[in-house]
This record gives structure tokens, sequence and C-alpha cells, in this order.
């Protein structure tokens, strides 16, 4: 029997969808070592997140309040993540590889003396305990890891995992300070410049349609957002238009940006460097429109449209608006 | 203002990287090696905060084996004052190892920031920095997009998250992570690289800093990425609709 404990995520007071899919690796894990799991949750003013985390079976929510938690700061989190994987006795803790997962996570792991695996895509049983594959080489190779710790920690891919379904019933919250020495922080939070958008975040997104270099300028971008709005989908970036300012940094796809795995991914005019193909590979069908034949996107694509971009688009996106009716 | 910045030496990130067919590793035939652009991007970071500083000092450090001098020599060539190579043999080192053996040379240069690159493009695995400043319990700052010098006690950090950019301020020693879009990593000049064959170069080892290289995290295996099958192509929109309604059945 094992303990496993969920680090959940919230933003000013909401749950990210990416908790959900740390719960389905739990859940996961608890098939392969036995035993439950409990999540915990730090911040202020959490109230409303702790009672929307009751329904998933855990075996308590864990509400962990300090006024030191009110802005995301990795330094405070990881002090109240690391006490109460402590105060579970925890032998598994769980997280999901955002943005704030891959900042905190590894800091929990030091204090607890722990070993980590990143990024993790799937669980496995091996030899009593667990095998944790990743992605290494931008996902060339998928490695697979075993810690030897007493205490593992993982940080799990969220478009690997789907988001877990409530299992009904109602665990205990577990209200208390958490446990944060407050003295020691040297690091304080500023704000968040968001990005505001009325479209799908584009790791939650079922469509995805990205735009590369191929657009050749940041005001044709508007023919992929077009075509994305007529979907209801998001709108990612090749890193080279994101360097090149066309769009924000936060529409990234690729290795070092977002990873995503919608039902439909469409890359308009993005060639498919090794680094942008590691972050859209796991999507369901690919669609890639390129009139450059030879263009490496077309060896993962599902559908190649070898043909000018700004002939296609707005015909595409005319004639599937007509469909929609 | 002292700056320990890191320069790993990683497969080129533009080769092409495959299993060695009985899938114990990773095939190195033909492969180049190189900076780990994250590193890059950190070392020209330090060269730029110094600058801005008005004075200090910049050590670059590589841990693996003797092949990483070059790593470190390019860091020195772009304007590093000198180096520090821990040999060790790099792939049986875990991110915690290589954390602890950075921590221990810390305590003894004593920098005032810490830079390294986000994640290494080989491992991937975007704990190092991290996991350093909790063990020196300093404050960090990671996947950095704009660094601005509050006097020489701390600095305001940009740094791009999900959903926008997020901006906090810490107070050195701190460490600082390195994202893509920080900086354009300048090129070594020729009277730089003349330079850098002359700037010391400490060499040590894992023991003779005090750390014990036990693996918390050990690799049991390898495989290939599941393939795509062979896709089709088609020859006009019509035909990519009918596709998309009728056989993927996705709109």
């Amino acid at each position: 029997m094992a303990t496993i404990l969920v680090l959940a995520e919230q933003h000013g007071g909401k749950l990210t969808r990416a908790t959900l899919s740390a719960v389905t690796a739990a859940r996961q894990l608890a098939q392969i070592v036995g035993g439950g799991f409990d999540i915990a949750l730090a911040g202020t003013g959490l109230d409303a997140v702790a009672a929307a985390l009751t329904p998933y079976g855990a075996g308590a929510v864990h509400q962990l309040e300090h006024e030191a938690l009110a802005g995301y700061t990795a330094q405070a989190y990881a002090q109240a993540f690391a006490s109460a994987a402590k105060a579970t006795g925890a032998q598994y803790v769980v997280a999901a590889a955002t943005s704030n997962g891959k900042d905190t996570t590894p800091r929990v792991a030091a204090r607890l003396g722990a070993g980590m695996a990143s990024d993790v895509v799937a669980l496995s049983a091996h030899g009593g305990g667990v095998a944790y594959k990743r992605p290494m080489w931008a996902g060339n190779v998928l490695g697979h890891v075993k810690i030897n710790t007493a205490v593992q920690v993982v940080t799990v891919r969220p478009t690997e995992f789907p988001v877990a379904e409530a299992s009904g019933g109602a665990s205990p919250i577990q209200k208390s300070a958490a446990s944060v020495d407050a003295g020691s922080l040297r690091m304080k939070y500023v704000g968040l410049d968001k990005v505001e958008s009325s479209r799908p975040e584009l790791t939650d997104a079922s469509v995805v349609i990205s735009g590369g270099r191929g657009l050749k300028e940041a005001s044709n971008f508007k023919l992929v957002e077009k075509l994305a709005d007529t979907l209801g989908g998001a709108v990612g970036a090749s890193r080279a238009v994101v360097d090149a300012g066309w769009v924000p940094n936060d529409w990234q796809v690729g290795q070092t940006g977002k990873v995503v795995a919608p039902k439909l991914y469409v890359a308009v005019g993005i060639s498919g460097a090794i680094q942008h193909l590691a972050g859209m590979k796991g999507s369901k069908t690919i669609v890639a429109i390129n009139k450059d034949a030879e263009a490496p996107i077309f060896q993962v694509a599902d559908y190649g449209l070898v043909s000018d971009l700004f002939g296609v688009m707005p015909e595409l996106t005319e004639k599937l608006a007509s469909r929609k009716g | 203002m002292k700056i320990l910045v890191t320069a790993k030496r990683v497969t080129d990130p533009d080769s092409k990287i495959q299993l060695k067919p009985d899938r114990s590793g990773i095939n190195l035939d033909n492969v180049d090696f190189k900076m780990n652009p994250f590193c890059e991007i950190a070392v020209e970071a330090a060269l730029q905060l110094v600058d801005a500083a008005g004075d200090g000092e910049t050590v670059v450090v590589a841990i693996g084996d003797s092949d990483a001098t070059k790593e470190i020599r390019t860091a020195m060539a772009m304007g590093c004052d000198r180096g520090i190579l821990v040999e060790a043999d790099e792939a049986q080192l875990d991110s915690d190892a290589v954390a602890r053996v950075l921590a221990a040379i810390c305590v003894k240069e004593k920098p005032d920031v810490v830079l390294l690159g986000k994640q290494a493009i080989d491992g991937d695995s975007n704990q190092v920095g991290q996991l350093l400043a909790e063990y020196l319990g300093w404050p960090q700052a990671t996947f950095a997009y704009k660094i601005a010098l509050n006097g020489t006690s701390g600095a305001t950090v940009q740094r791009e998250v999900d959903g926008g950019v997020e901006t906090i301020s810490l107070s050195f020693p701190a460490v600082i992570t390195t994202d893509l879009r920080l900086n354009e990593p300048r090129y070594a000049s020729l009277p730089g690289i003349m330079k850098a064959k002359k700037k010391p170069l400490e060499e040590t080892t894992a023991s003779a800093l005090g750390v014990d290289l036990s693996l918390k995290v050990e690799s049991i295996g390898f495989e290939p990425p599941p393939a795509r099958k062979a896709g089709v192509k088609v020859k006009t929109v019509d035909e990519l609709i009918e596709k998309l309604a009728g056989e993927a059945k996705v709109i």
C-alpha cells in the first residue's frame, strides 16, 4: 500500500485542467503500487477550489493556506508542498508538467531528498516498483527510468493523461495553515501579463491551427486565426514566427514551447523542424499545408496539401464556414 | 558582480538522433556536439549582466569528460573570464547529481547569480536550476525572458509561463534559467578565441568537491517513438475537406 500525493495547481482560485491529468496519473500509479491518493492544494482563498477537488476519489484534499502563497513563487510553494508530502507520508508525489509544475516540483523533490522524473508520458510496473517513460532528445527517443529513492517525484505531460472524470463521493477537506518559512523567501510575485483570448487554451483545444514562416509577414497570421475561429480552435505557432515577434511567446508549439495533442492539428507554412514536431506529433490527425513538397512536416502529416497557402487558406476557411452553415 | 554560468556539451540539436539497433543507447556515430543552445543564451546573459553591473567576473562550469573543455573554451571565447571542468562520465549522472556538484562549486565560489539553460536539449529534464536553487536555499527565476538588475542586490525577471509573461523580483544570490527569447548569443570573435586559450581552466572532480554521485534516477532502457503511419497527399481543398469529414471524422 502506498500513499500518493497529487500537487494541484490553481490560478487566482481557479483549478487548472492539467491538475485533473495529474489525478489520472495518480489513479494509474495506485493501480500499480496499491493504495490511494490525496490531493494537496496551496494558496489563499481556496475554499471553492478545494470543494471542486472533492469528487475525484482522493483520500483527502489538503487545503494549505498562507499569506506568503498569495502570489505564486516557486520557493514558497515548494515549502508548502514538501511539508504536505512529509505530513501525509507520501511515497509518490505527482504534479502536471505545466510551467508552474516544472518550476516548483524539482524544488519539492530536493526538499524530500527524492529523485524526480520529468514530463512522464506513461507509467508501468517494473520489478515491484514503477518504470517511468519520458521523451528525450525532442521526443526522438523515449527513455525508461526508475527512481531509487524512498520518495519518488514525477511530473506528467498533461496531453498523455486524460482529464479525470469525477468518481462520485466526497473527499474530506483538511484545511490547515501551510508550512512556509516566510523569512526565508527572497522572491516576490509581481504580476502576470496575460495573453487575453476568447479562444480555447492551446493545450486543451481539440483543434489547433498553427502558422509558420511560410506566412511571410505578421499581418498574414490572420489567415491562421480566421481558420482557427471558424473551427473553434486555438492558434499555435512555430518558433521562428514567435522569435520574429509576430505572435505572443505563449503560442509556441514545440520541444521548448507547448506540447499539444488535439484531434486536429493544421500546420500552415511550417516546415517541420524536429523541435516543432516534438510539440505536436501526438496529435490525432495532422494536416500540413506548404508549397514545399520536401518539407519535413509532410513526413508526419496524415493529409498533406502541397500548395500556396495564400490561395488555400481563404478557400478552406470559407468552405468550412459554409459547411457549418 | 560575480556570475557562474553552465555550458553543457550536448548532441547538435539539428542532428537526427536515433537509437542503436539494440536500443542500448543513442547512436552517436556521425553526430556532432556543441554547447546546449540554452546554455549559450545563459553565457550571453551572464556577459550582459556583468556589463550592466559595470564590473564583475564570469566563471563557466562544465561537467563531463575532457571533450567538454571545448564548450568551456567557447564560453571563454565569448567573454567568460575563467573555467571549471568537473570531470565525470556525464552519461552516468542524473539531474540531482549535477545540481549537487554545482551547489558544491557555489559554496566555494560564492557567485551572486548562477545562470543556466532552462533545459538541456538531450535529456530535456528541466530540473537542474530548480534543484540547485533549493539545495542552496536561494530564490529562482526559471524560463527568463527579460532580466533587469535592481542595483547590485537583486533583479526583476520576466518569465515565459503558460498564459503569458510573469514578472517576479528576487534578491541575490539567486538562480536564473534562460528561455529562448532572452537574447541572441554572440559569436566568438577571432581575438576572443585566441584570448580564451590563455584563460585559466581549473579541473576538478565530484569526489574532490565532496559530492556523492550515486544515482537517484536511473535509466533502464530506451525505445523509439511510435511511428506515424504514412499519410497521403491531397490535391485540392475539397479533397482535404472530404478526407477530414469522411475518413478522419475530425470536422
